[in-house]
């Protein structure tokens, strides 16, 4: 039995968001993390193998420095890694994205028993398309906004998280779960695992590992094969507070009129 | 001389800090102030491999190096002295001696439950009477046959309250040197806190590092089995040097963390601070102050990983391991006061950490060995007398 798990390295927009003079994101200057849902994901993945003694596959499409993130996985406790790294799949939106992570997860192999796990949404993109598009290229059954999963023989009950409550559902395996953060909380990387991340397998998927699969074609990978381009990112503009007058009289009434005259506005 | 981390350990003090600042940092204020062990805080360190860095894997540990262990008693440091601490004595004074000096049945007994922190360690050498002067040793080790019989008390034990291994080292005899004056036989024992006579005394309540257990451990008629000499009769007091030896570069390390700690968040106060229409961290004295005080922390920082990689490596490190503690720890009580000096007023009061870390950092100047102790050895080692 396997879980294999897709993670996304991603710019740490908790911070100042760097950008370059033609508008897309500036990453190389900006620190990098692991998307917190993704991570939760992992977390499933290994408790799931905690419980049951599933291997462990952390599988991560980027540039080469996602090797960093993907040795800090196998340190928590993930068994493989595979980088899926190649310049033609590059500027990939979430639709050539999804056709290339669902490319590498085959190569991979799903097996009967096996669970496929992803962040519900990554923080730059804030899409939450991949997780689900993966699911319908490889015709698995999906539930998204996992809070809470439970294995029970070969299928899975799942609490989804909705905004107004939550919904009980239950799905055999093999299947896709996507994650939110609030599922569970990461474990740290152990000292023992961090010296055994280096000894453990990490494979790097390129252009000519995948190209066979029926899913990759150069028109369907990359810029090329985005329906959707990134036309624009910046930091919105520093708003002000604002100024709070209380009262529903003539005299609040008076007030702000005064300061809209004062600022030439009326 | 490659004075770079290796990628493991850059990712270890990656992990150090994210523990260190989500786990050990939101406690440190209560358990100085309630002047509480923080038991949970130790499980999660044991759970992460914390409690054994650097014990092979086949003894239960990590399976890391000296260096790994000493990144992570200064992580924790800088946010906590009590919690950086705690791992030093439980690893160098403890789980070290019985690696070095046990046999291997001992070791197989001991280290795997001391390094996965199910037990944690302690070790009982100072009395009331003998401090710097340890050979003013009183407690008695007499051989009854098929057992050893303690007698005696020791005090400022670190760890004790929480501790299920003790080393303890007693006088079990005496003979004549060559100029016929009478000297003690000193030997080290493993006392287990659940032997028959052996019971933990009084708490001291300290100036700082008040969280972490500091009691008096009593032995009347206590009784151990024969297998727990640890090492040669007679070398008990060799084994107490030598393990203060790799003590005194946890306590460094737990010095260092401090001083860094201290300015980290006086460079965080000073940017924030406005006197006089300006940032404090503006003003020239603010910046030299800081200037200085990194400088010394930084120099400190490589004489304590310059004893580690020596004790890593092998090599004769004691004199390597008396300066880092030195200059560590008197560095330490330096930054520290200017650093409440900084903050003015807010530094004293106890809504900041600042008084905290002062009162933390004057101990590593006094225990395992005092800093006039680190002076006699680098005196010694460098043949003056």
């Amino acid at each position: 039995m396997k879980a294999i798990v897709c993670v996304k390295q991603v710019p740490d927009t908790s911070g100042v968001v760097a950008v370059k003079e033609d508008g897309t994101m500036d990453r190389a200057a900006m620190a990098t993390i692991t998307n917190h849902d993704d991570l939760a994901a992992v977390e499933a993945a290994l408790e799931l193998k905690d419980a049951t003694g599933c291997e462990v596959v952390v599988v991560s499409m980027g540039p080469p420095p996602a090797e960093g993130m993907l040795r800090e996985l196998l340190a928590m406790g993930a068994d493989k890694a595979v980088l899926v790294s190649a310049r033609e799949f590059g500027g990939s939106d979430t639709y050539a994205t999804s056709q290339i992570l669902a490319a590498a997860i085959k190569k991979i192999g799903v097996e009967q028993d096996d669970v496929v796990f992803c962040g519900r949404q990554a923080i730059d993109g804030d899409t939450a398309q991949v997780g689900p598009q993966i699911a319908e290229k490889l015709h698995l059954p999906q539930v998204s906004y996992a809070a809470d999963v439970k294995m029970e023989g070969n299928a899975l009950t799942v609490k989804r998280l909705l905004e107004d409550g939550y919904m009980m559902l239950k799905v055999q395996t093999p299947c896709l779960i996507t994650c939110v953060k609030e599922l569970n909380t990461p474990r740290y990387m152990s000292v023992p695992g961090i010296f055994e991340c280096y000894s453990k397998p990490l494979e790097v998927f390129n252009y000519d590992t995948l190209k066979d699969d029926e899913l990759i074609d150069l028109d369907t990978i990359g810029l090329k094969g985005s329906p959707t381009n990134v036309y624009k990112s910046f930091s919105p503009p520093v708003k002000g507070a604002g100024m709070m007058l209380e009262g529903a009289d003539k005299a609040t009434v008076d007030q702000l009129v005064g300061i809209l005259d004062g600022k030439h506005i009326i | 001389m490659d004075l770079h981390l290796t990628k493991e350990q850059e990712m270890l003090r990656k992990m150090y800090r994210d523990f260190a600042q989500n786990e050990v940092k939101p406690l440190a204020e209560e358990v100085d102030e309630e002047e509480r062990f923080p038991e949970e805080t130790v499980k999660k360190m044991a759970k992460l491999g914390m409690m054994g860095i650097y014990f092979p894997k086949e003894y239960g540990g990590a399976g890391a190096d000296v260096l790994s262990y000493v990144m992570a008693v200064e992580e924790m440091s800088k946010v906590c002295g009590t919690t950086g601490v705690i791992i030093s004595a439980h690893t160098s004074l403890c789980a070290a001696p019985i690696y070095e000096h046990g046999t291997e049945e001992q070791k197989m007994k001991y280290l795997p439950k001391l390094c996965k922190g199910e037990w944690i360690g302690a070790f009982g050498l100072t009395e009331p009477g003998a401090g710097t002067d340890a050979q003013g040793q009183q407690t008695t080790a007499v051989d009854a046959g098929d057992h050893w019989v303690l007698n005696g008390s020791k005090i400022f034990i670190t760890n004790a309250g929480f501790a299920n291994v003790f080393i303890i080292i007693a006088i079990t005899g005496s003979h004549a040197d060559k100029r016929g004056r009478k000297v003690k036989d000193i030997s080290a024992f493993i006392v287990e806190r659940t032997d028959p006579g052996f019971s933990v005394g009084k708490h001291e309540k300290k100036m700082g590092i008040k969280g972490s257990s500091t009691c008096e451990l009593i032995m009347e008629d206590c009784i151990i089995p024969k297998d727990r000499l640890l090492g040669q009769l007679g070398k008990g007091f060799k084994i107490a040097m030598q393990t203060l030896d790799g003590g005194r570069i946890g306590i460094a390390s737990q010095a260092l963390g401090l001083a860094e700690g201290a300015i980290e968040e006086t460079i965080a106060y000073t940017k924030e601070r406005v006197q006089f229409g300006k940032r404090i961290s503006q003003f020239q004295n603010t910046q030299f102050q800081l200037a200085d005080m990194y400088a010394k922390t930084e120099a400190a920082k490589w004489l304590v990983y310059s004893a580690a990689m020596k004790k890593q490596n092998h090599e004769p490190y004691s004199m390597d391991a008396a300066m880092a503690k030195l200059v560590a720890a008197e560095t330490a009580s330096d930054v520290t006061r200017r650093c409440v000096q900084l903050f003015g007023g807010y530094g004293y009061t106890r809504e900041y950490p600042m008084e905290r870390m002062m009162r933390d950092a004057k101990i590593t100047e006094i225990y395992e060995g005092t800093s006039e102790v680190q002076r006699m050895v680098i005196s010694a080692h460098l043949g003056i007398k």
